[in-house]
């Protein structure tokens, strides 16, 4: 009992010194109300301990009148006497008003019945009184308060005195022992039961009371405020000294139904103080009521409205969010987390839980979540559904806060279903953006910047003003940094987009102007252009398109640019009848047919022009879009306004022109309306960005002949050269070599880049550039060797070293060219030297095992000149371990190209007679025979090589008949390919040296096919056919003589 | 006969170049003029407009709503007597129709200015925002709106900080952002009526 009063019970501040008080608290009332249980049922329990005379008695002021003492006691006007007495005669209860003194338990337990309502105060007193009852009840040989008080230690001192008292002493010990432990474990579970408040549950309690209070019905109080701006930095706003009693902060608390509240804070709970006092703003800290867990249990219990409200509000946000999760249960996938949210608050469809749960589960939210009657837990629950009706309405994203899975996996899940969204046949060209970007916002817990209330405010005034204070709301939106990430979100958040997008169906030109104009420097944020797609924001904009308001027309055009950076906005804005519009803006003519107006906002005709042009660059990244903009008539008019000399206007144009140039309709259409004489012309402007797309637009019309040959008539390679030397701007060195590269597949135009010295700046672009620049680099130096001056003009600047390097890369691009550059260089019998010398053919041949077929083919077609330039290269190609057998294995591959190579391959292999027999052991034969039935020229021209060499080993002739290659071969001879009938024509005559092929040739009509090749002014086929046409000649004259000897 | 007697006049033509209106325009406009003022009292007024009817006609024909704006819009107009001339209605509407922007400009800011200091002052900016708030909740809310709006507006263009604004000022902050030109309320023709107007000037006679 000792203990458990001196260290659990809350004494007041005094305690220490003298009398102190007992505070009324939960805790030190349980304390007593135990107590008194012990008391009470002392008497029926242990009656004979009862009978136990105290060594000391137990004295108090009580407020018990005397006349409430009957039977037993001996009454008088100011005292009381029990009629039960000890030993010496003395009674056991004395009461001498106010004090009184009691000697036994059972006198104690009767004074407890007595008191009735008034018990507790009277035990208080008692407590308060004798602050060491134990000492008082056993003697001060038994004070608890000392150090040790163990059991024993009592124990032994009983045992020791032998009176017959100590038996009954020995057991009110233990009885009151046991009490205290009782006592301590009581307090013990209390203390695990209370929350002990904090400057941050504190905090965290006032501002979101302050979120919803203010003036109104519906709001929880009318105001709510701290009485000291000033916060320590332990998060705590009451001065120093009273911190000291874990108070954390003092608020003023004015409900709607009551007077205005003084509160204190404190770690304990939340309580009413002495108010602020008028005269020099003090606070009287002095406690005035009970203590509550927490400041929300604290209202309401003071005030019927505010717990009115408060519930309100948690029941119109849940309605909210369960209607929400109806309206759209699959809007789209990422809302499904949204949703799994609310779900999992309204906690009613388990089931459809499921599959969202999973992604909570390392979530510290679900825990959170989770249904509670705790007033605590709500009001956590609150902060969360305020944000995600938020979210909600603003599209409805996953939280920041969601473990780090799931953004990634919400991506692909909408990545699947923008697939299946869109129509296929989407232009390679839309790289970027494509990717919906996890979308993030603020953290429920996360402090708002202040920008963010005053934007709130902003909305607020533009939802609820006429057009003036709509003007001056969006006035002052613009005042704000727009391009900061913050507020763009800001506006978002607090419904802004909602709003914006709604004034722009109005008929208010001005509200329009300022709406789109904030629209516009919102949406380079991609979030932004997502929502402003969710809340259907470009049907409207595609609409005012049509407007007679200049500034409209632009300004709409201009976000529209802007949001159209995603495929689905794109599709939008198509299926609307955007591009057609737009493109309508590009005809500066037809608008300025209309009259003039003298209107305030008005622009010039070109800017609306440039605007729309901006809007057709960025939607003319999807190929349906291109498609709808030639359809639209939009390619004169872009021809039209490249002849202007404004750079602004230039830039879109040439953009557009560029991203639809991938479009063979496109290319003939540009040929046609000679677009390529002013994107060369511009090719000179000072604007990189020009320059760049101009560079572009050349590089993808450059395919064609006739287009290369036009870029060089209208003197475009010179500035494509002179560029080559600026390689600061790498997307823009990036398009003018591409444009060099496909310029350089015309002999002519490598003659003028020779001239103008650019294979030599191509050469020392090797190096130190990114690979988007080199594979272009590459591949017009591949293009440039196909010539002998500059092949040897590459070895002498020393542009094979780098190239041989750039053969260990994996970019497949790069790898197909350089592999070509190299072949080109390997024809050069001294640049195969440094090739063989720096190991070239090893890494060519180790690129036949590159997964992709095209770098299979060009790495063998590179191989072909290397094996037949290399000096020794018979024995250069045995020391490649397995080398041939990969080779001989790559005959299996299903893709022509890589047949033909690895056939031109073996055609070279075979020039060596050792190397011919390995890969006749590795069986070159049938699976060259087996390729035999084959309509493709190119194929049939290097296979029938091919046979021809592996004709020149053992028994190959024999094997190649009997593999049923020979008839397909005869049907060659058929084909209207030169090339394939010398190749052909060859074989046939290796194969004519054994008979039976003779007789097969003969049986599939050879000779007639041979005897018209003998005509042909080919000399090396003429006399392959004729000497084909001699052995089987030769055979019948044998056959003929063998019948008729 | 009084477009042909107003023709020879040399007021007509000082109008006429003065102020960029098309001749058939300010016939037009005399025209609409004389029609308004005969449906008018013709005893009282001689050849004037009175206020009611300006208003009315501000009403109908350029969709103005605001009471208290088409006053002092009345009063812009209107030299000091308290009554239009045709002299004053042609000045004015040609501003009101065909202005330049720096005519508007300087219009709007007549209009605003009521107390003719050549300021406008916090008060009056007060003064005119003050219905431009729906009336949400308490009169005591929409009030510390409007006072918000009015203090947002003193920062934006009160570069000297003297809580008023002076021409120069409003002139800076309107080319700054056009949109600032009827701040404080609409005083000109809607820009959909002002296209049409030609029209519907005709129309209406």
């Amino acid at each position: 009992m000792g203990v458990a009063l001196t260290k659990s019970a809350q004494w007041t501040t005094a305690a220490g010194f003298g009398t102190g008080t007992l505070e009324i608290t939960p805790l030190n009332e349980g304390i007593l109300k135990e107590i008194i249980m012990f008391v009470e049922s002392f008497i029926y329990k242990h009656p004979q301990e009862a009978k136990y005379v105290f060594v000391e008695p137990l004295e108090w002021k009580t407020n018990l009148d005397p006349s409430a003492f009957e039977s037993g006691y001996v009454v008088s006007a100011t005292t009381v006497k029990s009629e039960e007495v000890d030993k010496n005669g003395q009674p056991l209860l004395f009461l001498s008003v106010p004090q009184i003194k009691i000697r036994s338990f059972g006198q104690l337990s009767c004074l407890l019945f007595i008191a009735k309502d008034t018990k507790l105060k009277e035990a208080q007193a008692c407590i308060e009184a004798n602050r060491n009852p134990v000492a008082k009840i056993l003697g001060m040989d038994y004070n608890t308060m000392k150090e040790d008080p163990s059991i024993l230690n009592i124990l032994d001192k009983i045992t020791k005195e032998d009176d017959p008292e100590s038996e009954v002493k020995m057991k009110m010990a233990m009885l009151l022992e046991e009490l205290d432990l009782h006592l301590l474990n009581y307090s013990l579970k209390h203390a695990s039961l209370e929350i002990h408040l904090n400057p941050v549950t504190i905090k965290k309690d006032i501002e979101l009371l302050k979120h919803f209070s203010g003036q109104g019905e519906q709001t929880v109080l009318e105001s709510i405020e701290y009485t000291s701006d000033y916060e320590f930095s332990n998060g705590c706003r009451a001065p120093p000294w009273r911190q000291l009693h874990g108070e954390i902060c003092y608020v003023l608390v004015k409900p709607h139904d009551v007077e205005t509240l003084c509160i204190t804070c404190c770690a304990e709970g939340v309580f009413l103080n002495g108010g602020k006092t008028d005269d020099e703003g003090e606070i009287n800290y002095e406690r005035k009521g009970a203590i509550y867990k927490d400041l929300v249990t604290f209202l309401k219990h003071k005030s019927a409205k505010f717990s009115e409200n408060m519930s309100k509000q948690v029941s119109t946000r849940l309605t909210e969010e369960q209607q929400k999760v109806k309206d759209q249960p699959k809007k789209a996938p990422k809302k499904k987390e949204a949703d799994a949210l609310h779900k999992s608050i309204t906690s009613s469809n388990k089931s459809k839980l499921e599959n969202n749960q999973i992604n909570f589960g390392k979530n510290q939210m679900t825990k959170r979540l989770e249904p509670s009657v705790n007033w605590k837990t709500d009001v956590d629950f609150k902060v969360i559904s305020v944000r995600d009706t938020q979210e909600k309405k603003h599209g409805g994203r996953p939280e920041k806060s969601t473990p780090p899975v799931s953004p990634g996996r919400a991506q692909l899940v909408h990545k699947n279903a923008d697939k299946t969204e869109e129509i296929p046949s989407e232009s390679s060209s839309e790289s970027e953006e494509d990717e919906e970007p996890p979308d993030h916002r603020q953290e429920a817990n996360a402090d708002l910047p202040s920008e963010y209330w005053q934007i709130q405010k902003l909305v607020k005034y533009l939802k609820g003003g006429n057009q003036t204070a709509t003007v001056i709301a969006l006035c002052s939106m613009r005042d704000f940094n727009l391009a900061q990430e913050t507020c763009q979100l800001a506006i978002r958040d607090v419904g802004g987009l909602e709003v914006l997008i709604n004034l722009l169906d109005t008929d208010e030109v001005k509200c329009k102007i300022g709406s789109l104009k904030i629209l516009k420097e919102i949406s380079y944020n991609p979030q932004i252009r997502r929502n402003i797609v969710d809340l259907g924001g470009l049907p409207v904009m595609v609409n005012i398109l049509d407007s007679p308001h200049k500034i409209l027309k632009c300004l709409a055009a201009e976000t529209i640019a802007n949001v159209a950076k995603f495929r689905r906005a794109r599709r939008v804005v198509r299926h609307h009848g955007g591009i057609t519009k737009l493109v309508a803006l590009l005809d500066c003519a037809q608008n300025s047919t209309e009259p003039a107006q003298a209107s305030l906002y008005d622009e010039r005709d070109v800017e609306v022009a440039r605007c729309g042009a901006l809007a057709l660059w960025s939607c003319s990244k999807s190929y349906a879009n291109k498609e709808a903009i030639r359809k639209a008539g939009g390619i004169p008019l872009l021809a039209q306004l490249l002849k202007t000399s404004h750079e602004n206007m230039l830039i879109p144009v040439v953009g557009t022109l560029q991203e639809c140039a991938s479009e063979e309709s496109y290319r003939a259409a540009i040929k046609a309306e000679r677009i390529i004489e002013n994107l060369v012309k511009n090719l000179n402007s000072e604007n990189e960005q020009l320059q760049e797309h101009c560079a572009m637009a050349i590089y993808q019309c450059a395919e064609d002949e006739e287009t290369r040959d036009l870029v060089r008539l209208h003197g475009g390679l010179k500035p494509l050269a002179s560029l080559l030397n600026k390689t600061d701007n790498k997307e823009r060195l990036a398009a003018v070599t591409g444009a060099i590269w496909k310029c350089s597949i015309s002999k002519e135009n490598v003659t003028k880049f020779r001239e103008y010295r650019a294979i030599e700046t191509l050469v020392g672009l090797l190096t130190d550039q990114p690979e988007e620049v080199l594979v272009n680099v590459v591949g017009a130096l591949g293009e440039c060797c196909q010539e002998y001056e500059n092949r040897v003009l590459v070895r002498k600047c020393g542009g094979i070293q780098p190239l041989v390097n750039l053969l260990v890369g994996i970019n497949q691009a790069l790898l197909v060219n350089v592999t070509k550059a190299v072949g080109a260089c390997a024809v050069e019998p001294e640049s195969m030297v440094i090739i063989d010398r720096l190991d070239g053919v090893r890494l060519l041949w180790s690129l036949l095992k590159n997964p992709h077929p095209d770098v299979k083919a060009s790495a063998a077609w590179a191989l072909c000149p290397c094996i037949q330039n290399a000096k020794d290269a018979g024995e250069m190609v045995r020391s490649f371990v397995g080398g041939l057998e990969l080779v001989v294995n790559l005959l299996k591959s299903d893709n022509k190209e890589v047949l033909a190579s690895v056939c031109a391959v073996i055609t070279n292999i075979a020039k060596d007679q050792e190397n011919l027999a390995v890969i006749t052991d590795h069986g070159v034969v049938p699976l060259l025979s087996k390729l035999a039935n084959t309509n493709n020229d190119k194929l049939r021209q290097h296979l029938a090589e091919a046979i021809s060499r592996c004709c020149m080993w053992g028994r190959n002739k024999v094997a190649f008949g009997e593999h049923k290659a020979v008839a397909p071969l005869v049907r060659y001879l058929k084909s209207n390919d030169t090339n394939v009938h010398r190749a052909t024509a060859q074989a046939l005559y290796q194969l004519s040296e054994d008979a039976n092929n003779c007789i097969t040739m003969h049986e599939n009509g050879a000779v007639k096919l041979l005897l018209d090749m003998v005509g042909s002014p080919d000399q090396d086929l003429q006399e392959a056919a004729a000497g084909c046409i001699s052995n089987i000649r030769r055979l019948a004259l044998a056959t003929e003589k063998a019948r008729y000897p | 006969h009084l477009c042909t007697s107003l023709k020879k006049d040399s007021q007509f033509w000082y109008l006429y170049s003065c102020f960029m209106v098309k001749k058939s325009e300010v016939e037009c406009l005399i025209r609409l003029f004389h029609s308004l003022v005969e449906r008018d009292d013709v005893r009282l007024h001689n050849n004037v407009l009175d206020r009611n009817t300006f208003r009315a006609t501000l009403h109908n024909l350029f969709g103005m709503t605001d009471d208290m704006l088409m006053k002092r819009v009345f009063f812009a107009f209107d030299k000091n007597d308290n009554c239009m001339n045709v002299k004053e209605w042609i000045k004015g509407l040609s501003v009101f129709l065909r202005g330049t922007f720096e005519e508007k400009l300087k219009f709007c800011f007549k209009v605003y200015y009521l107390n003719s200091d050549g300021y406008i002052s916090r008060e009056e900016i007060f003064d005119m925002l003050k219905n431009s708030l729906h009336q949400q909740s308490s009169e005591k809310e929409t009030d510390g709106g409007i006072e918000e709006l009015v203090e947002k507006m003193l920062k934006k263009m009160d570069y000297d900080n003297d809580g008023k604004i002076s021409f120069a000022v409003f002139e800076k902050a309107v080319k700054e952002e056009t949109l600032l030109l009827e701040v404080f309320g609409q005083c000109l023709p809607e820009a959909k009526v002002q296209c049409q107007q030609p029209k519907l000037v005709e129309k209406t006679f």
